[in-house]
């Protein structure tokens, strides 16, 4: 056991509390949705900004306590439009961006010399590279990656001995981003990819999947759950129970990791979800969470250093005494290494989770919620002084 | 007999078997529990150790507290957004008071006439006067308002609130917030220790427990818990009591599956005890020789020989049992 005695006498309650002033700059670039089979589940247009507003309401009921203000300005950038300029605005009044755009304007916006001392939360590009060769110093992740979320299937599939895989993949190249990403983490966990198959129709599923799909799965070669790559919701829906074979389905269908889902109920995620459907009146998505946790994120930061610095508030993040209560049962925490937030990954169907990775006996020397994605030793971002 | 029939069948059952088994009026010591997804309460009998009642209430029923003569009980019942007041001898709903919404837990005042409830949705606490059955105010607190304790001598009531990581203090007199302490992630529980001149806190993320000097207010010690062969992040203090001269205090662990027995006055654990799978709340016997930990996973509840600090039994409850309170 540990005892921190009372150095608090001084410390404790008082340190943080000073009047402090905090704006918070959520900027969106818009893009364009490919076309998809259904329009069943059309994308929020206000998905990711709900979960900042919400982020930013519980950061300033605390706040009340504290004597912080705190506020949340919102561009959003058409499609065409001028990101960088937004961004230089955006600039100009906080360095403290909360950023839902594509992975190259990222990259954009996070070279730009006015972002030099800012910190950008990344709320909605999954992509790899990101947190990888491409990471940037002043680029924060709030989102899983895509080989967090399909670590998280691997270990699921191999706790069931599921390791006889085939995978369906579409043509978008966020497909593609996650096939690849599915792919290196069935290798991680030694699984067999049997078989795999792209999928280029351009038929309309609704009326002839259970023709369609029967004979597009029946030369798959022996799989224990098809995983289908179908980011951009096209074809995936239309899979299940249409299967040459009586295979259950995962990856982007089915059983979906995710980082967050309407499901989510445990450790008090039933509060955050009520609280979130009063503000949004609709249920939170992972791009909402993923705001919302870059927002608490600052929050919480700010509350523990009672400091507006930007870098105070960075090297606290990255820091070994910050942790985040994210509603996933265990502290949320940033890696040092690419700015990563650490996070459990929930697998998810329609109506339940069924399990929540890292799942027991997948171990780590340090945490095990550095078996999700890349772990520091294979690390290849070098931006963070690693 | 519980598993297959439809719930009103169940009810109507339970209820028939509760007012046969009450015939008798006995005077045992039982130990209540209530059980969050069963919507019911089950009754445990301390001599015997097993349930010998199980009482329909409202919804996601959590907090649950006997007025101080024990002729009522108080159960936050969360979905119903409500305090059912029970009469414990019948199992019978005397009256709902107005709770504000989603009640989760709750401490009556020693004057036996004010709760003091945590509505988790709402960011308040809501002070309810039992006797007029009127809500006589409201306070603004921090995000999910969970724990809540009241000092001893009556003057502070606490209000910990899980999103904010504060422990409240209000001033039971003008029942406005006096103090506002920084606790680590996710406060649970509070209760006021030493003769009233300590507050400890539990934080369920934080994996502490913050000991605050009541006077100052000023943080006097943390304690860490380290479980062995469990991951730190699965070490999540939640509900804690102290035993008879508040020498020792024993600390639910949440899904780490352990009690811990911490020394109440130099501050180390002495010892950690395996019990069932996600515990919450406790509650001791009179003479506090046994404690009742409800498991929230395991539906069960571990029964702790307090002297030996050894798990004697495992009682079968309901689904996801959660508070614990004494009806001596």
């Amino acid at each position: 056991m540990l005892l921190r005695l009372a150095l608090a006498l001084c410390l404790g309650t008082s340190a943080a509390v000073a009047d402090v002033s905090v704006t918070i700059h959520y900027l969106r670039q818009e893009v364009e949705q490919p076309p998809v089979l259904s329009n069943l589940d059309p994308i929020p247009q206000d998905l990711g900004l709900k979960g900042a507003e919400l982020g930013l309401a519980d950061n300033a009921t605390t706040g009340r306590f504290m004597g912080q203000t705190w506020a949340l300005e919102v561009t959003e950038v058409p499609i065409g439009g001028d990101l960088a300029e937004a961004a230089r605005a955006a600039l100009a009044t906080t360095d403290l961006i909360v950023l839902d755009a594509p992975a190259d304007a990222a990259l954009a916006l996070a070279d730009l010399p006015e972002a030099a001392g800012a910190l950008i939360f990344n709320s909605t590009a999954p992509d790899d590279r990101l947190r990888g060769a491409d990471c940037r110093a002043n680029l924060l992740h709030t989102l899983p990656s895509n080989a967090m979320r399909t670590d998280a299937l691997a270990q699921f599939l191999l706790s069931r001995r599921w390791d006889d895989l085939a995978m369906i993949t579409g043509t978008h190249p966020d497909d593609i981003a996650f096939g690849d990403a599915m792919r290196a983490s069935l290798a991680k966990f030694g699984m067999r990819l049997s078989s795999e198959k792209t999928w280029a129709f351009d038929a309309d599923m609704r009326r002839n999947a259970s023709q369609e799909v029967p004979l597009f799965t029946q030369d798959l070669k022996a799989h224990d759950v098809l995983l289908i790559a179908d980011e951009i919701q096209d074809f995936g829906r239309y899979i299940a129970y249409n299967t040459w074979t009586p295979r259950p389905v995962a990856g982007s269908e089915g059983l979906v990791p995710v980082a967050w889902a309407p499901v989510v109920e445990q450790w008090g995620a039933a509060q955050l979800q009520s609280r979130f459907t009063d503000l949004a009146a609709r249920p939170m998505q992972s791009r909402d969470y993923a705001a919302w946790a870059a927002v608490r994120a600052i929050g919480e930061a700010v509350t523990r250093t009672g400091a507006a610095d930007t870098a105070i508030l960075r090297a606290y993040l990255l820091g070994p005494d910050f942790e985040l209560a994210g509603f996933k049962g265990r502290p949320l925490s940033f890696r040092d290494w690419n700015g990563q937030l650490r996070q459990p990954i929930p697998l998810v169907t329609q109506r339940a989770l069924v399990a929540q990775a890292p799942l027991e006996g997948f171990l780590h020397q340090v945490n095990e919620l550095d078996t999700l994605g890349r772990d520091a030793p294979e690390s290849d971002c070098m931006a963070f002084g690693n | 007999m519980m598993f297959l029939l439809s719930e009103n069948t169940r009810k109507t059952l339970t209820a028939g078997l509760a007012a046969c088994l009450l015939a008798p009026p006995v005077a045992a010591e039982e130990i209540w529990i209530t059980n969050e997804k069963d919507d019911t309460i089950s009754v445990i009998d301390v001599a015997t150790l097993e349930v010998v009642r199980t009482i329909p209430t409202g919804e996601r029923p959590r907090g649950i507290t006997f007025s101080h003569d024990h002729k009522v009980v108080y159960i936050c019942a969360s979905d119903s957004d409500t305090v059912q007041v029970m009469d414990p001898a019948t199992g019978e709903i005397l009256f709902d008071l107005p709770s504000g919404e989603d009640p989760e837990q709750f401490v009556l005042h020693p004057d036996n006439r004010h709760l003091y409830i945590a509505n988790e949705d709402d960011a308040i606490t809501t002070v309810v006067d039992v006797v007029s059955r009127t809500v006589v105010a409201q306070i603004d607190v921090g995000i999910e308002p969970e724990g809540m304790a009241v000092s001893p001598d009556g003057r502070y009531a606490i209000t910990t609130s899980e999103t904010t990581n504060m422990a409240h203090w209000i001033d039971t007199e003008t029942r406005e917030l006096v103090a506002n302490t920084l606790v680590d992630s996710r406060p649970r529980h509070a209760e006021f220790a030493a003769g009233g001149t300590q507050l400890w806190v539990s934080a369920e993320i934080g994996g502490t427990v913050s000991i605050f000097d009541v006077e100052s207010k000023a943080e006097l010690a943390k304690i860490d818990f380290a479980v062995k062969g469990v991951h730190p992040d699965r070490v999540q203090p939640v509900g804690f009591e102290f035993d008879g001269e508040e020498k020792t205090a024993f600390v639910a662990l949440g899904p780490s599956n352990h009690v811990a027995v911490v020394n109440a006055e130099t501050f180390e654990v002495e010892k950690y005890i395996l019990v069932g799978r996600r515990v919450w709340h406790m509650a001791f016997n009179s003479d506090k020789s046994l404690l009742f930990t409800t498991n929230g996973v395991s539906g069960d509840v571990t029964v702790i020989d307090v002297a030996k600090r050894e798990a004697i039994k495992t009682i079968k409850v309901g689904r996801f049992p959660w508070g614990a309170a004494l009806r001596p």
